[in-house]
């Protein structure tokens, strides 16, 4: 038995996702919000609450989410909101004003298309104007820093970062908007040159175009919609200090404060869907999360197997949030953002036992 | 955990000029929050967490940027959020950060929103650098020409809004233009800019910054105890819409009849001209207030010019509005719809200065953004019951 104030995710849906889309960002929604509503018998109408996570870099417009509206279909006019990141805090947002209690249905999504132009002159944008932006160093670069780091600390090798790609490619085959899927050999991913020393390419996410749309419920009719609702039980984020250089690349502290606020000490956990996009990034998460090899990490292949920013937290909570629908106890979702993991957010989904 | 009442207990602003050379992005952002954290007696430690906001990341160039001013705004260690509603977003960053502790998952709550238009050129920016952009007044113009054509106001009605709020704007340690001289003749006589909005009819390009610190009804009782007033979120309310399909009203957009009335519904208004003491609506252009007097049906349809016409809208007047001098004489855009905000609920702390209006118990505040599409607004007021 739940309290009327508790919030569940009862639905969702993410589109293929594809190193290049002719699809708008607005049809990618149209179709990812349809089809994660038309399962539980909802529409548009039945939806109080929308929140979109967008970047207008990305999309390479301004104002890029507002044309989404159309997806929403925000008429009569909805309640609605932004945010200028991924997806999962578009989806605390959303939680926080179901707290309220006077609305019951909101839908949060994600999306985002990299195809359109070169991530490596983008990202070079979001740090630091004055000291950081100027030398241009791009996602891929800042990865690599941190993936030495891990080696030279002797927390991660090459091997097991190989193996990380070969296992996520190897369990994305069944995950119909996976990307980057099939059977690799370590040894052969191995002899491969590297993109950025120690980084090859498979321990690099694609390039991806794709959304997500998830929808919550409060308590009453999250049951009366599904019959097994994943209900947040713990949702934080935290942010750390802005340059890699200031920070310990060995550690997440970030992480590990909203794992620990978030409440994932209450219990064990089955399965962990982690945002991590570079393959170095996954042991570091697991040993700051506390994850023991009895955790599946990433069923879903993750977002080595699909990366659409923007989107790809928010499908961490929604693959999470399947596996609690498909009869697992407990999961956790992970979500990140800025460079070599700044900003992240734990989201706890349980089942009813 | 169900829904808890909330206080602003701190306001802060910067100085607003055409350009803040001055300071860095975290200095000018740092401007603001400190003199929140003081107005509020805290310090950086006792807030829980951070909402930032401000309008298109392509305005200055920093992609994201609540990433490089999480340091600035002693955010390592907590959680730091970023919404971008278009010109709406300041408003809504003040109801983010709000809903925090609405919800009652955090405690103390700084909403931060800003814009450094002197680092960048918003009218580049808002055409996606691609060219051919018209900017806000040119979007804008058609409805108010519209609004002109529907309600036969004359056409001094803009010249007045726009003098009204230089005015005040002189009576604003903190505003952006400070036009001493300004006169009904002084608007008349400058350029015309996108028919009919005229140069001094139009908001500046500033840069600027507002915070706002969020209490729980502890922190709201405790700080009222200690003799410095808190402001009461009493409602709080966000509406957005498509922005053009045939039979949208452009003029009195339903998102904006929406809102307001989700919102009055919250606070237990039937009258809002009655029951509302002032009010500071976003008027980036002075046709738009009275648009919005009847918008968000404050003024009947086809009366809110009127309004304006027997000065019920000034200091003075029996429903003032925009005291601070708005958005015509401060706009740092992402800042601005948190200022509307911020000094309503000034007004209601009875600490807006020499812009204080007497006897302010309830107070609305506005934004919107996009192509008349978004809608944020807030009711603050002196006390948690304030018809009771």
């Amino acid at each position: 038995m739940r309290n009327d104030t508790d919030i569940a995710i009862v639905a969702s849906a993410t589109t293929p996702v594809v190193r290049h889309t002719g699809d708008t960002e607005t049809t990618l929604l149209l179709h990812a919000i349809t089809s994660a509503l038309e399962p539980v018998g909802l529409t548009r109408a039945d939806v109080d609450f929308t929140c979109a996570g967008s970047c207008d870099y990305i999309s390479g417009a301004t104002f890029s989410f507002v044309s989404n509206l159309d997806a929403i279909g925000a008429w009569p006019p909805k309640r609605d909101s932004h945010v200028e990141m991924d997806g999962a805090w578009a989806l605390y947002e959303a939680w926080l004003r179901l707290h309220h209690g006077d609305i019951e249905i909101a839908v949060v999504t994600g999306s985002g298309r990299s195809s359109t132009a070169d991530p490596s002159l983008i990202y070079p944008m979001e740090m630091d104007p004055y000291y950081l932006a100027p030398l241009g160093v791009d996602p891929v670069s800042f990865a690599a820093l941190q993936a030495r780091a891990l080696i030279e600390a002797g927390k991660v090798t090459e091997r097991q970062m190989a193996e990380v790609a070969a296992r996520s490619r190897k369990d994305a085959v069944g995950n119909p908007s996976a990307q980057v899927t099939g059977d690799f050999d370590v040894d052969e991913l191995l002899e491969e040159d590297y993109v950025r020393a120690p980084l090859r390419r498979h321990d690099l996410p694609p390039i991806s175009d794709g959304a997500c749309a998830v929808v919550l419920a409060t308590a009453q009719r999250a049951e009366q919609l599904v019959e097994r609702p994943a209900w947040i039980t713990g949702l934080e984020h935290r942010s750390e200090c802005h340059n890699p250089a200031l920070r310990d690349l060995t550690d997440s502290p970030s992480t590990r404060l909203a794992a620990e606020a978030a409440g994932l000490r209450d219990g064990p956990v089955e399965v962990a869907e982690l945002q991590a996009a570079f393959t170095h990034e996954e042991p570091l998460l697991r040993e700051v999360l506390g994850l023991d090899d009895s955790v599946a990490v990433n069923p879903s292949g993750g977002a080595l197997a699909a990366n659409p920013i923007m989107a790809t937290g928010l499908v961490r909570i929604a693959e999470a949030a399947r596996q609690v629908a498909a009869g697992r106890q407990r999961t956790l979702a992970h979500a990140t953002s800025g460079p070599c993991l700044q900003q992240n957010l734990v989201c706890i989904l349980e089942g009813d036992s | 955990m169900s829904f808890q009442p909330t206080a602003v207990v701190g306001i802060g602003q910067t100085h607003h000029k055409s350009r803040r050379r001055d300071v860095s992005f975290p200095g000018l952002v740092r401007e603001a929050a400190v003199r929140a954290l003081d107005d509020a007696q805290m310090d950086w430690s006792d807030i829980d967490a951070v909402v930032l906001g401000k309008a298109p990341d392509l305005f200055e160039g920093v992609m994201k940027p609540e990433l490089y001013l999480s340091d600035a705004l002693g955010a390592t260690g907590k959680p730091m959020f970023r919404v971008h509603t278009a010109g709406s977003v300041g408003g809504t960053t003040g109801i983010v950060a709000a809903h925090h502790v609405q919800a009652g998952v955090h405690k103390r709550v700084m909403a931060v929103a800003f814009e450094k238009q002197s680092e960048g050129n918003a009218q580049f920016a808002l055409g996606s650098g691609r060219g051919a952009s018209l900017g806000a007044g040119g979007a804008f113009a058609p409805f108010i020409r519209s609004y002109i054509h529907r309600s036969g106001a004359p056409e001094h009605i803009g010249w007045q809004v726009a003098v009204k709020d230089r005015k005040n704007a002189l009576k604003n340690e903190y505003a952006h233009l400070k036009i001493e001289d300004i006169s009904i003749e002084k608007v008349r006589d400058s350029p015309m800019m996108w028919e009919p909005t005229r140069y001094l009819e139009s908001c500046p390009s500033s840069d600027g910054a507002c915070a706002v610190i969020f209490t729980d009804e502890d922190g709201g009782r405790a700080a009222a105890g200690d003799g410095r007033p808190p402001a009461w979120v009493l409602g709080t309310a966000v509406r957005s819409e498509p922005g053009g399909f045939p039979g949208r009203d452009g003029v009195r957009p339903q998102g904006a009849i929406d809102c307001a009335w989700d919102l009055y519904g919250q606070v237990g208004i039937t009258n809002p001209r009655e029951q509302i003491d002032m009010a500071e609506l976003y008027v980036p252009f002075s046709w738009y207030e009275p648009i919005w007097l009847e918008g968000h049906d404050i003024a009947p349809v086809g009366d809110g010019w009127k309004m304006v016409d027997r000065g019920e809208t000034e200091l003075t007047g029996s429903f003032p509005v925009n005291c601070s001098g708005g958005v015509l004489s401060t706009n740092p855009i992402g800042a601005s719809g948190l200022l509307r905000f911020a000094e309503a609920a000034l007004q209601v702390r009875g600490m807006a200065g020499d812009h204080q209006v007497d006897g302010v118990n309830v107070a609305l505040a506005q934004a919107y953004g996009a192509n008349m599409q978004y809608f944020a607004m807030w009711i603050v007021a002196k006390s948690l019951d304030p018809f009771g």
